[in-house]
């Protein structure tokens, strides 16, 4: 006989350990499924601290903070599989869906009511930020560089380049450093760093590693082992301006350039993704566009912060461990132009909405702004805010137990500096 | 007059330093570990520093390390060289002490993962 279980989680990283411990306090009969030996996801090779301010107060590395999580999962004794890849899901018709997981053991048949997608992010690589030249060695993700560095001990390179300011790139230029290897700078395509203000002084201003703005890798060098890259300006639609090209002498290209939420599971069950997050579109419970699949975590969209991460976990995991099949009644939320993004994308208004938790972020740096949330011409939730910086995620709960029937819901940021 | 951003927390505060005839004065923080990190930005900056220490385990090869109180900044490479001369040969649990007393700063370098004692465990 097939096993059954109430909610499976996909992902053992921070969100699905959040997402597998709070569906099994709720009374849930849990199964996590994991493809790594281990458990912790990419907190295991991110040894540098910060992790855990919010929820611990505490200043935790990432080993730190998944390892409390790992506990408190063994000691509720939730069933997991390690070594395990999950090759296909396919909906049942009474309901539930049927996993096929291959593992060590074989070939494996999995029955569940419910679902929790915490498949995490990808990096963006070479390839996808149209990168001429040779294909040597020596050009590498941020995570790739990460991972040789803190798991395996390897330092992938003595000399090098990165490219993109996000916050892995930050923190990779600061570990190579402290390794022995040099960093001859990091270069960001767009007028602005991607990476947290912090991280750009406790990683590069700490080291006297520059930051150079609008400024691109537009080939790489190098038969067997990358030798050089050439670094050119760009203009303000991010095209390199010929005539501004240099050549660097580096063996190592390292690429920090962006996060795309994994939703290859979710596409094959045919969930809705937004185009803005690349992850799937959710109501206030987490749910996706298909009854019974939740979205959690980086999945869902690009977090910066590992205790948000948790956070919809624990949401997911609550809301799979409550799941009845009630019938939903969705309304999307339209946002304005203002807005990057803002999760969850629609409200099911048949649902308990007392606490629904919304993480956005600006388009572009704004100054003193005003978020407000609308049902057709009523002001349902406003919030002032002194700044915002895109990398910067700003999470909030709003009340939506009242909201009045019919009208369109609206989100928009308006901007309050002088003459708004 | 100063201006400089607080690693402290992710908000990341910038913040205003003004020399004034009662001493330092802090401007732009959100909170009083922001004041507390501005002056001694100005007096004796000081960080937390986070590594591996090489492992004599082949599955682990490496162990994540910190250190467990903030260290003097211009020490952080000397600190490195000193861990970076350790080879743990012990299944350290997390908190387990690595080094002591590293570089005689009075802080110690513990583990930040249970990685070795539960690679142990494994069949």
């Amino acid at each position: 006989m097939r096993e059954r279980y109430d909610v499976t989680v996909i992902g053992g990283g921070p969100a699905g350990l959040a997402a597998a411990i709070a569906a099994d306090a709720a009374g849930a009969r849990v199964l996590l499924i994991e493809r790594e030996a281990r458990l912790g996801g990419i907190l295991k090779q991110c040894i540098h601290d910060g992790f855990g301010l919010v929820r611990f107060k505490e200043k935790l590395s990432g080993p730190e903070y998944a390892e409390r999580f790992i506990e408190q999962f063994r000691a509720a004794g939730i069933d997991a599989m390690t070594l395990t890849y999950v090759t296909a899901i396919e909906p049942l018709t009474d309901g539930g869906f049927c996993l096929t997981a291959v593992s060590r053991d074989g070939v494996t048949a999995i029955e569940s009511k419910t679902l929790i997608l915490a498949t995490g992010c990808r990096e963006r690589t070479a390839k996808q930020v149209a990168i001429h030249g040779t294909r040597p060695a020596g050009v590498y993700t941020a995570g790739t560089a990460q991972h040789l560095t803190n798991l395996r001990g390897v330092l992938p390179t003595k000399k090098c380049v990165i490219l993109g300011s996000g916050d892995i790139g930050l923190i990779m230029a600061r570990r190579l450093t402290l390794e022995g290897a040099e960093v001859l700078g990091v270069y960001e395509a767009k007028p602005t760093p991607s990476g947290l203000t912090r991280n750009l002084h406790q990683c590069l201003h700490d080291f006297n590693i520059p930051l150079y703005l609008s400024h691109t890798v537009t080939r790489v060098f190098g038969e067997d082992r990358l030798t050089a890259v050439e670094i050119s300006q760009v203009d303000d639609a991010m095209r390199p301006i010929p005539g501004t090209e240099s050549v660097v002498a580096c063996d190592g290209l390292i690429l920090s350039v962006g996060l795309i939420p994994e939703n290859e599971l979710a596409e094959t069950l045919g969930v809705a993704l937004d185009p803005r997050t690349k992850g799937p579109v959710c109501d206030g419970s987490l749910m996706t566009s298909c009854p019974g699949v939740f979205s959690c975590g980086n999945a869902l969209h690009v977090n910066d912060l590992v205790d948000y991460v948790s956070e919809s976990g624990e949401q997911a995991g609550r809301a799979a461990a409550a799941f009845c099949g009630a019938a939903r009644d969705l309304a999307p939320i339209e946002i304005g132009k203002e807005l990057l993004y803002l999760v969850p994308q629609q409200i099911d208004r048949n649902a308990d909405n007392s606490a629904v938790t919304f993480y956005f972020r600006s388009r572009a740096p704004m100054g003193k702004s005003r978020l407000r949330l609308q049902c057709g011409d009523a002001v349902l939730f406003e919030k002032t805010y002194p700044f915002l910086r895109p990398p910067e995620m700003e999470r909030l709960t709003v009340d939506l137990r009242d909201l009045p029937a019919g009208g369109a819901l609206t989100a928009q940021l308006d901007s309050l500096e002088g003459g708004a | 007059m100063e201006q400089l951003v607080c690693i402290v927390c992710p908000r990341g505060c910038t913040m205003t330093l003004n020399d004034t005839p009662d001493g330092l004065s802090v401007t732009g923080n959100a909170c009083p570990r922001g004041k507390a990190f501005a002056i001694a930005e100005t007096t004796q900056p000081m960080r937390t520093l986070c590594t591996t220490a090489a492992t004599a385990f082949p599955a682990a090869p490496v162990l994540p390390v910190r250190v467990r109180g903030e260290i003097p900044k211009d020490r952080i490479f000397d600190v490195m060289a000193a861990i970076n001369a350790v080879t743990v040969d012990f299944p350290a649990a997390r908190g387990d002490v690595i080094l002591e007393n590293v570089c005689g700063l009075g802080v110690d370098v513990i583990a930040t993962s249970s990685l070795l004692s539960e690679e142990g465990e494994r069949p």
